[in-house]
């Protein structure tokens, strides 16, 4: 039993802590967010430079070696300071399937992109009939010789504003929960019969809903065997439900230190306000939560790298996410109630941490979702 | 980073699983499975065998005959102790005055009192509250005024439990009253059998009388049996709540309990055609409480492994503490829920040794809400969990 980090670990902590530092408060983060890509560029350009988006990947695909701890490390660092780049979607959700299904053509093609920062990608999964089940797929692809046709509507496509191109999820057979019969297609954003309605989530993140109107794709373009793509994306899929479960942790411990902090200097009735008990205790409780939420994401972080089988590793993924869901309602109002009315303010990082947090516990599955999923497995 | 145990470690666990497998009494196995509560002689007959092996104080050091087993060791045994529902010693004489004897008794109190506490001679009950001295002990009342070679004690302790069991009891005692209400504490270790003391049994929910008030009248107390030195008592008793706490969060026995209530939910019908394990609301609840058991379990393990390279053990144990007993009440309300009209029965002698009448309910259904109504004490004993988030507060939030 060793719960310490390797240096490895420990020098990518400290390279993420030190350019949020350097780089990220709360004013600037505020200005890319207004900006018109919601990211900036050039932090993308320097988080290939620094290796970072190596990290998802496997070290025969040229990666940094594809840990879930890793992973683990540096998103919690991320979450402390809310970064808005689309590292989720492009590297551990696009890049996770191609991984799993790409032929050594398409890996050998895309992979060293997405590393070097200059492809951005997104995943489209969710339908609007689908919640959070990844086998309920409407949209159809239809093959006629060399050609394959898209038809159907995605939702909540993370970073599908910014992506050069969109992995579609498709049923290219079966009836629309069938786990068989779901492939994926790689769609480049500009392609014929592709619309794209751009929009901003309430985390600030960018997303978009995205329209296949008879589009044609050639079978190059296929990802992986044909019908069989569901494992793959459940297993991508769950990778980024640690990722962000992970980003929870850094996002919440963030909310618990500001919050004690600002209990020690605002003073009512002539004392801080941290003096008073009935909120010493809510700020223990939020302490217990932060503690917990971090436990259980260890946990499945854990077992993602060990030799569990498939269905412990999702179970594990499903009892953190179910876990962090109860963790970031509780801290997360705690925070904002315990500043009082700055606290819905939008000047203060706290609301947005707020917002951030309540996103992430609807992204990839709600608690209710992840509960089930977990006592069915 | 991984949870993984050593060869040495998995080797340790098979002979810990198969020694708690052939020693620990089938009779008293039965009676754990049956919620029947386990008597004195039961006890200390577990005790005693456990010294035998040499494992009965696997939290003491090599010295005093402890075990000197690694803290993942210490770990692993109560965890497989845990998984069967064998039980742990009894805590007051094991894991409370002996570890303050340890540090602050003299070389002959140790040669005294330690090797009975290890081969379970002697049992030892606590007395620290008192009436109007709860989660603020250190208002104490208790007096202990120096006469010759004597201490003369007067008062009352009280939610003693078992005392009626006990030959020793270990006091906080008031033997200055003109300082710092903390400042004029000292610990004194007096005999049960000494003239002058009554108990007076106090009946719980579940109508048992686990604890007793008791009451000190004019009793002689050797001089000698003072631990360490006059006045410095509450810094010692301060020291044993920090103490490390083995295995205080209970992740096995919750485990135990969840796979029991699992079995159960199975066999339960839920009146509408299905099972209570297949009854979507229920379902959902069980699997709440073991995802939180994951958390839980978790967090303990990163207790265990930061004491392992070294750390001192420091507020993770309140929140163990916190979690522990409230995650246990949950499981014990599930179990309540799942009784339905099974655990109205108030029929607390069936769950006794040696009951022989016809039973009411089947299996341990009207155990249920005696155990539910009993173990709201874990959230107040023990510094009351209101106590643990205070101090979270100051040791680690600097509230």
């Amino acid at each position: 039993m060793d719960f310490s980090f390797t240096e490895e670990q420990q020098m990518l902590q400290e390279s993420v802590q030190k350019f949020v530092q350097k780089n990220y408060d709360f004013e600037v983060r505020k200005k890319l967010l207004d900006s018109e890509k919601g990211y900036s560029e050039q932090n993308w350009a320097l988080f290939a430079e620094l290796g970072w988006l190596t990290v998802p990947f496997a070290e025969e695909d040229g990666g940094f070696g594809g840990s879930a701890v890793d992973l683990m490390v540096m998103m919690e660092a991320f979450g402390k300071a809310m970064l808005v780049e689309p590292f989720l979607p492009t590297t551990v959700l696009a890049g996770g399937l191609i991984s799993q299904l790409g032929s050594a053509e398409q890996k050998a093609e895309l992979l060293p992109q997405i590393m070097e920062g200059s492809l951005q990608l997104a995943c489209a999964f969710g339908e609007s009939g689908s919640r959070y089940n990844l086998a309920s797929v409407q949209t159809s692809a239809k093959t006629s010789g060399d050609d394959t046709v898209l038809n159907g509507k995605k939702i909540a496509v993370l970073n599908g504003c910014s992506a050069d191109r969109i992995l579609v999820v498709a049923r290219t057979s079966g009836e629309e929960r069938d786990r068989d019969g779901i492939s994926v297609f790689i769609v480049s954003a500009g392609e014929g019969g592709v619309s794209i309605n751009r929009y901003t989530n309430v985390d600030g993140q960018r997303a978009a809903e995205i329209t296949l109107n008879g589009v044609k794709v050639s079978s190059a373009k296929l990802l992986g065997e044909q019908g069989s793509a569901l494992t793959a994306l459940e297993t991508a899929v769950d990778r980024a439900t640690l990722a962000v479960s992970a980003e929870a942790v850094g996002a919440m411990d963030a909310m618990l230190q500001k919050t004690v902090e600002y209990s020690k200097v605002r003073k009512q009735f002539g004392t801080p306000i941290g003096t008073f008990q009935a909120l010493q205790h809510r700020m223990a409780d939020m302490f217990i939560e932060c503690q917990l939420a971090r436990s259980i994401v260890l946990m499945a972080a854990m077992k993602l790298d060990s030799g569990a089988s498939e269905t412990e590793k999702a179970k594990a993924v499903s009892a953190a996410k179910s876990r962090i869901g109860r963790a970031i309602r509780k801290v997360g109002q705690e925070a904002v109630q315990i500043h009082g009315a700055v606290g819905v303010t939008d000047e203060l990082d706290i609301g947005h941490l707020f917002k951030r947090v309540t996103a992430i516990n609807v992204t990839f599955g709600n608690p209710d979702f992840h509960t089930a999923r977990y006592s069915a497995l | 980073m991984n949870a993984d145990l050593t060869d040495d470690e998995l080797a340790f666990q098979d002979e810990a699983r198969a020694f708690l497998q052939a020693e620990f009494p089938a009779d008293l196995q039965a009676k754990v499975d049956a919620n029947i509560r386990l008597s004195r002689e039961d006890l200390i007959r577990w005790q005693k065998i456990l010294y035998k092996k040499g494992w009965a104080a696997p939290s003491w050091p090599l010295e005093y005959g402890g075990t000197g087993w690694s803290h993942t060791k210490k770990h692993i045994f109560a965890t497989e102790m845990g998984s069967i529902g064998a039980p742990e010693p009894v805590a007051f004489g094991m894991k409370m005055v002996a570890p303050v004897l340890m540090a602050y008794g003299n070389e002959e109190q140790k040669q005294r009192f330690l090797p009975d506490i290890l081969q379970s001679n002697a049992w030892w009950c606590q007395g620290y509250s008192e009436a109007n001295a709860g989660s603020d002990l250190a208002s104490l009342k208790t007096t202990a005024v120096r006469d010759g070679d004597d201490y003369i004690v007067n008062g009352s302790k009280t939610w003693n439990t078992y005392g009626q069991y006990a030959d020793w009891i270990f006091c906080l005692v008031r033997t200055d009253n003109t300082v710092k209400k903390q400042e004029g504490i000292s610990f004194l270790l007096i005999d049960m059998k000494s003239p002058g003391i009554t108990l007076k049994p106090i009946v719980l929910l579940d109508g048992h009388p686990e604890i007793n008030e008791i009451f000190f009248d004019e009793v002689r107390v050797p001089a000698i049996n003072l631990v360490g030195e006059e006045n410095k008592g509450w810094t010692y008793a301060k020291v044993l709540l920090t103490h490390e706490r083995a295995n205080i969060a209970g992740v096995p026995r919750g485990k135990r309990r969840l796979k029991a209530l699992k079995k159960l939910a199975a066999d339960t019908q839920d009146g509408d055609g299905c099972s209570l394990l297949d009854n979507p609301a229920f379902r959902q609840k069980i699997a709440e409480a073991e995802i939180e058991l994951e958390a839980l379990e978790y967090a303990e393990l990163r207790t265990v492994a930061s004491l392992t390279v070294g750390k001192a053990p420091g507020p993770e144990s309140s929140i163990l503490k916190i979690v522990g007993t409230e995650l246990a009440q949950q499981i014990d309300e599930l179990f309540v829920e799942l009784a339905g009209y099974n655990s109205l029965p108030f029929v607390p002698q069936q769950f006794e040794t040696g009951f022989e009448g016809e039973p009411v309910g089947p299996g341990n259904a009207a155990a249920s809400a005696l155990t539910y109504f009993n173990n709201r004490k874990a959230t107040i004993y023990g510094g009351s969990n209101e106590i643990q988030r205070n101090i979270i507060c100051k040791a680690v939030l600097g509230l």
